[in-house]
């Protein structure tokens, strides 16, 4: 644990950079062809070195593979031009200057595979090579990290593009009133599970295109009557909200045994739970507290022995200075 | 909603409070130099820290169940610090990465981090 926290106090090396999980699944799943620069400025060995030089200037590159009769032969860097400047400038031909000692990528890698020889070998480029051993391609670190960012966004838009299409959901569907219902069924003592219903719902208000502190409300109200259902009840029990363009309907019931005095429950700080459902930090007696001051309007009916239903509304359209702004801390 | 200068939040990005407070990282690794917490909040009991936590926020508790991913998810909090050495199970860890919440473990208790991070100028909201 100690060497991954390291990691946030100083730049991250090639090595540890394979330690991101989420780039690391993106180093597996884009292959090297995906990533690589396909259009080849490639040298041969009699190229004369004045015109590679020209060429590293014109086409601003740092490295180029040479090539003879369609086989990679060696490579040429900066070092080898700055090597050969140094030396004079003489007429000399590539073949002399360039590094044989030669580390390809095959092009159906995965990116990751590039990423270790790259951090093994200390190398700048890797010529890409296809199945049949002709080079393709060359490939960057720069290249990897253009690729992994792209496939990042395209992540990003994939969930733009789920938002957009959501929050016009209303707009395309035509009726005198559209609702969309979403119901979860809540079982009893399955504290693992706490909070996922409400997680999903707050999470569909904001594809829907809801305002992030009405979804933060939404989420708070329906996490606390999750609980509820989770914590107080012989047989768990059903979420189901109805969300409308201008309102959000929310309601919570279940069979039983029903609360015997809603004004003492309503009371912050009043609770029934146990010794250790308290030891898990539930039943500081205000959730009913919180869902009030969450939530525009709320009702809660409950028979001793039958079960309990609330029911809350929060209002999307509303004029200012209403109930509903009341301060709710976000 | 609003924010008065006298509880302006503090400067310091989560990078710096996690070096600062030689806190262990249990989610995955990412750059939190970005990252400035709003304000911190204390609590043991979640129904409270549903009712008081800032959006952004750090929260310090020594729970460390599974729900406390649940609660962080849903306040958008900035980490989620568990005090006292408390080690969340690996499945807590796994569904925090899978909520983006961000976990961090230290042997200190509530009080001397809480004491720690008002001296490096974080505030209540």
């Amino acid at each position: 644990m100690d060497q991954l926290h390291n990691i946030q106090s100083r730049a991250i090396t090639d090595q540890e950079a394979q330690n991101i999980t989420r780039l690391e699944e993106l180093a597996y799943e884009l292959r090297v062809n995906e990533v690589m620069t396909a259009d080849l400025k490639a040298l041969s060995p009699e190229t004369p070195m004045v015109d590679a030089l020209e060429l590293f200037r014109s086409a601003k590159i740092s490295g180029a593979p040479v090539i003879s009769n369609g086989k990679l032969v060696g490579i040429i860097s900066l070092e080898d031009l700055i090597r050969y400047l140094t030396n004079g400038g003489a007429n000399s031909t590539v073949e002399n200057f360039m590094s044989r000692n030669l580390i390809t990528v095959r092009s159906t890698e995965p990116v990751v595979e590039a990423l270790k020889l790259f951090v093994d070998t200390r190398h700048g480029r890797l010529p890409v090579m296809n199945e049949e051993g002709h080079p393709i391609g060359i490939l960057t670190k720069g290249d990897i990290t253009m690729g992994l960012l792209k496939a990042l966004q395209r992540d990003y838009q994939i969930e733009e593009l789920r938002t957009y299409r959501a929050s016009h959901l209303f707009e395309d569907i035509v009726s005198d009133r559209t609702s969309l219902i979403l119901r979860y069924t809540i079982k009893q003592g399955d504290f693992t599970q706490g909070g996922t219903a409400s997680s999903r719902i707050k999470r569909a208000l904001l594809r829907l295109g809801a305002n992030p502190l009405i979804a933060r409300r939404c989420g708070i109200a329906t996490y606390e009557a999750e609980m509820n259902l989770i914590i107080h009840t012989e047989h768990g029990g059903i979420i189901r909200v109805e969300i409308e363009p201008h309102q959000i309907t929310i309601e919570a019931y279940d069979d039983g045994p029903g609360i015997q005095d809603i004004d003492q429950a309503m009371r912050p700080g009043y609770s029934t739970a146990s010794e250790e459902i308290r030891e898990l930090g539930f039943g500081a007696g205000m959730g009913l507290v919180n869902i009030s001051r969450c939530v525009d309007n709320m009702k809660l009916e409950s028979t001793w022995g039958k079960g309990t239903r609330l029911r809350m509304k929060l209002f999307l359209q509303k004029p200012e200075g209403t109930p509903a702004d009341k301060e709710i801390k976000a | 909603m609003t924010m008065t200068d006298a509880n302006k939040p503090g400067k310091q990005s989560l990078a710096e409070i996690i070096q600062s407070l030689d806190l262990t990282l249990l989610t995955q690794p990412q750059d939190f130099s970005a990252s400035i917490p709003t304000a911190g909040y204390t609590s043991d009991l979640l129904s409270c820290v549903m009712a008081n936590a800032s959006h952004q926020g750090i929260w310090i508790t020594l729970q460390a169940h599974t729900n406390i991913v649940a609660v962080a998810a849903l306040l958008d909090l900035c980490a989620v610090i568990v005090s006292e050495g408390a080690l969340p199970d690996p499945a807590t860890i796994q569904k925090a990465n899978q909520e983006g919440v961000v976990l961090l473990s230290t042997p200190k208790t509530s009080f001397h981090i809480v004491g720690k991070l008002w001296e490096m100028g974080l505030r209540a909201e």
